[in-house]
């Protein structure tokens, strides 16, 4: 009874937000980490060790950055080149942010973009990375309650950004593997119609995490269109823009509406960061860039919760202010991408597993489909945990992505170096053959009691057959049993 | 289209507080450029005590090109993102704010979440401890930003605890007693007490028998108590600095888990630009959710890796906190010996980057409308930026806060010189003829008609 009372007084010493668990944490996204973290690989300390596949970060240009930084003292305050810019920096609070840093960033973001576009300084706001971006443009754009369409799979992070403590809510706008995981109008509607709550934006992700695939001009046309239609806000999260690698072309959605010529501009805001494209998530850089003028005011002062330290800024605006080293950074940035991408699925390629077709982002989308016992997000799970401790790689299950389908992991790839990838690989091809080893014992077994198999390659999820040992999902007897590519 | 807290206007900026600075920043005082700009005294910062810093900088090159033994950390701090924050700033944060409280108190860096300034941190504690349409109880008068960080997003209100100049502000049973009843009378379920220590805008420490009052009766109401130590390096004359740990040490309450205290290098170490804040707490679930929380505001891994070295050295940050006490009360004996000369009085303070002067006897009348008129004398035709008592919450009109550490020594004369210019000349017009007076009513009517009728803004005649 003590206890109760306890717990129960303590529940009412502290808000409901900090006393519940709209953090999201509590996600299998985290618990991943959370493995990594115990035992994390080293290729010499530690080679057993789990290998970090769940966090997109872009550690592949680190020497490019760490040059730069040492052939210019200058962008440092602490450097003999530097200190007598050390007071003005210091004391420099000012919510608008350094005019030299708005103005880097504002060539930077028009370089991503190829140029096609121009970014104006004055509209670029501060934020505490794009988590706080994503944060304060729910607070202005929605009140408690309303709604944000959000097509799915979606990055974690935006259950805890968008909501947790705005009161906001996300409506899940349902993409399927059949047309390759595109937004369509239809599935747009029937979300906004079958909304329970006041729906006041779309939020996209383009670059998409988690699956790496770009939006086409008619898309983006398209999304802009139905939000104009509505009446509700566009919110397009860029912060993969220079990960295109390949043939992929990235389109912002600053570009489309300069070909919407009656477009409703105050419905339009992009949330930036220099997180992912140059990898520098320690820095906290985040950037609102809205086309309303009440946004970019109000969003500005509630930077204030969340300003970019004025040493980062000082150092940032003359790192992005140097063209060449921009340009040169960039050019390589993709190449690098596009090189370990290529390594990661050509080498998947040859275990038969199947990805989808995407040229962007720092992961890809692994289809596992075939794997699972039965299509169902606890055999997902079951999966995943033998991934995460058996195989030892930390990969993030496609259902805290909240993707419609079991079966498919976002994996990471921009975040170790070749040695890393290889073990990975090598991890990948020794759990392979041991389910071909299984799944050929399991078909012999089966032959015996002349039991049929369905021939087909493709998958059928109706299938209700179930399996007495091991979590394998029936497949074509076939040797040496491929996984199936999902066909795009 | 847009949110409540958009079309409310209720980020209370249009306080005049802000509207001083905006007219500050339309034309700004240079010694040489602008002679004749407005003088910044409504902004407190401490610029007294850089070359300390410079100097450390200059003899410490290693920190510079982010070497640290020969290896490259820029790798390592430009992908560290961990809202635990760099173990080796958290205990030199530890170890710095020990020494700014005599040791008295010992600081775990486990209890610490780093936030990105102290405005982060004020509203990141709201978010924790209080449910919107909840309420803290805050000793007026008080910093003006509080009615943003802490009411803004978080729907939190705040109940003023009145403290008046005739018992030297100080916090009294009463009237802790009575803004709890106010706060009832109002249907607001008080969360707790938040106080500055120094205060802002008071420059006066809380004294160990108010922190001992205040501790009583949080504990007896079992509520919080949040003290906001912000200046507590600034303290420059007796009593000495008592942070509400000390006190709750004393009454073996160290561990109490309604106590927590918001700190930030702004201030003590004039750094405001690097967005260091921060909360610690002896309640984890409270340390636990603000951390998390702390992913919306984190501070630069730069910043943290430059800091963690600058903090570590001990002898610097002796040395640098002895002189730069010893700056800030000569500044302070100079401001008020200055004001002295005009016949104009303040408040006895020990701590902080500004005082709190009395200018009762310059309103034409004792009401706020008086004080408001002359802070827009003071402010387009004096040319001080000073802040009224009123964006601090005062209950009495004729206070303003009036900072002297963001300047130089040449500045602060120039201040003083037009203080004293302008007292004489209102004493001359008390003594002179219509005439004066008639220009002077109308100019000031028209000032005050544009202020009462446009509270979005401050329109100066361009007139030195």
């Amino acid at each position: 009874m003590v206890a109760l009372t306890a717990e129960k007084q303590d529940h009412n010493l502290l808000s409901r937000m900090a006393a519940g668990d709209g953090h999201g944490e509590n996600s299998a996204y985290f618990d991943g980490w959370k493995a990594y973290e115990e035992n994390p690989f080293h290729p010499i300390d530690r080679p057993d060790g789990v290998i970090q596949m769940g966090l997109a970060e872009n550690q592949l240009c680190g020497d490019l950055m760490r040059k730069w930084v040492l052939e210019h003292p200058e962008a440092s305050i602490c450097t003999a080149e530097g200190v007598n810019q050390f007071s003005d920096i210091a004391i420099f609070q000012d919510y608008h942010g350094l005019p030299e840093f708005r103005q880097a960033v504002a060539k930077f973001m028009e370089k991503t973009r190829n140029n096609k576009v121009k970014f104006d300084p004055d509209r670029i706001v501060m934020s505490g990375g794009a988590t706080g971006a994503h944060e304060t443009v729910a607070f202005c754009l929605a009140n408690p309650g309303d709604g944000f369409l959000v097509p799915t799979p979606y990055y974690p992070g935006f259950d805890r950004d968008l909501r947790w403590r705005t009161g906001v809510n996300l409506v899940p706008v349902t993409c399927h593997s059949s047309n390759g995981f595109k937004i369509t109008v239809e599935a747009l509607d029937a979300a906004y119609e079958n909304a329970r709550v006041p729906v006041k934006g779309l939020l996209i992700t383009n670059p998409s995490n988690p699956l790496g695939t770009t939006l086409d001009r008619d898309c983006l046309k398209s999304l802009v269109k139905f939000t104009n239609d509505k009446g509700i806000h566009l919110i397009a999260d860029e912060i993969y823009a220079a990960t295109t690698f390949g043939e992929s072309e990235f389109i912002s959605v600053a570009e489309v509406i300069e070909e919407i010529p009656d477009c409703n501009r105050d419905l339009i805001h992009i949330v930036y960061s220099l997180s992912k494209d140059m990898g520098l998530p320690g820095l906290r850089v985040g950037i609102i860039y809205s086309y309303n003028n009440r946004v970019v005011q109000i969003a500005r002062k509630m930077s204030s919760f969340g300003l970019v330290s004025s040493q980062t800024q000082h150092l940032i605006a003359k790192m992005l202010s140097d063209e060449d080293f921009v340009d040169e950074f960039i050019r390589k940035s993709k190449l690098r991408l596009a090189e370990r991408h290529a390594e990661l699925t050509t080498g998947l390629d040859g275990l038969g597993i199947g990805w989808l077709k995407a040229g962007a982002g720092l992961f890809i989308w692994m289809d596992l489909r075939n794997l699972l016992k039965t299509a169902t997000f606890d055999s997902e799970m079951e999966l995943w945990r033998v991934i995460v401790h058996k195989v030892k790689l930390n990969v993030s299950p496609g259902g805290s992505c909240h993707c419609h389908e079991p079966g498919w992991f976002r994996v990471c790839f921009a975040n170790m170096d070749h040695q890393t990838m290889e073990t990975a690989l090598e991890r990948i091809r020794v759990f392979t053959s041991q389910i071909e080893e299984e799944s050929l014992k399991l078909t012999k077994q089966m032959a015996k009691k002349k039991k049929c198999w369905q021939s087909s390659l493709r998958l059928s999820f109706k299938d209700t057959r179930r399996f007495e040992e091991g979590f394998f999902s029936p497949h074509s007897p076939v040797p040496p049993s491929p996984l199936v590519r999902a066909q795009i | 289209m847009l949110s409540s807290k958009v079309i409310n206007e209720s980020h209370g900026q249009d306080s005049s507080y802000f509207l001083g600075w905006q007219e500050y920043e339309k034309n700004p005082f240079h010694e040489t450029l602008n002679p004749s700009g407005i003088v910044q005294m409504g902004l407190a910062e401490n610029q007294l005590s850089f070359d300390l810093i410079e100097s450390w900088l200059d003899d410490h090159p290693e920190v510079l090109g982010l070497k640290k033994n020969e290896e490259s950390v820029f790798k390592h701090l430009a992908l560290f993102q961990d809202y635990h924050g760099l173990p080796a700033f958290k205990d030199a944060m530890a170890k710095f704010m020990e020494k700014i409280r005599g040791s008295k108190v010992k600081f775990n860096a486990n209890k610490m979440v780093l936030t990105a300034g102290s405005t982060s941190a004020n509203e990141t504690l709201m978010f924790c401890l209080a449910n919107p349409g909840d309420a803290f109880l805050i000793p007026a008068p008080y910093y003006p930003g509080f009615d943003r960080d802490l009411k803004w997003r978080t729907g939190v209100e705040i109940v003023p605890i009145h403290c008046v100049s005739s018992n030297g502000y100080k916090i009294t049973k009463e009237a802790l007693e009575d803004a709890y009843e106010r706060a009832h009378k109002l249907n607001l379920n008080v969360k707790g007490v938040l106080i500055t220590n120094p205060s802002n805008p008071l420059g006066t420490s809380t004294t160990r028998g108010e922190l001992d009052l205040l501790l009583t009766f949080t504990s007896a109401k079992k509520i919080h108590m949040v003290s906001d130590e912000i200046y507590s390096g600034t303290v420059f004359d007796s009593p000495e600095f008592t942070s509400v740990l000390e006190v709750a040490k004393d009454k073996n309450m160290d561990l109490d888990e309604k106590i927590h205290v918001v700190y930030s290098l702004s201030k003590d170490l004039g750094l405001p630009g690097f967005r260091v804040g921060l909360i610690y707490s002896n309640n984890e679930k409270v340390v636990s959710a603000a951390t998390k929380m702390s992913s919306f505001g984190l501070i630069s891994s730069q910043t943290q890796h430059l800091l963690a070295n600058l903090l570590s050295d001990e002898r610097f940050t002796t040395k640098y906190l002895e002189v730069n006490r010893k700056r800030l009360r000569e500044r302070r004996d100079r401001l008020v010996s200055g004001l002295k000369k005009a016949g104009i009085g303040c408040l006895k303070s020990n701590g902080g980057l500004f005082c709190w002067v009395d200018l009762r006897h310059l309103l034409k009348s004792n009401t706020f409308e008086a004080e408001h008129s002359l802070w827009t004398k003071i402010v387009c035709e004096v040319g001080l930026n000073i802040s009224p008592g009123s964006s601090c919450h005062s209950d009495e009109p004729g206070w303003f806060r009036v900072c002297f550490a963001n300047m130089s020594d040449q500045t602060l004369e120039v201040a003083m010189d037009r203080v004293h210019g302008f007292v004489e000349a209102m004493v001359m017009n008390t003594n002179h003829g219509k005439q004066k007076r008639t220009m002077w009513d109308s100019r000031r009517r028209s000032l005050i008609n544009k202020w009462v009728s446009k509270l979005s803004s401050v329109q100066c005649e361009s007139e030195r």
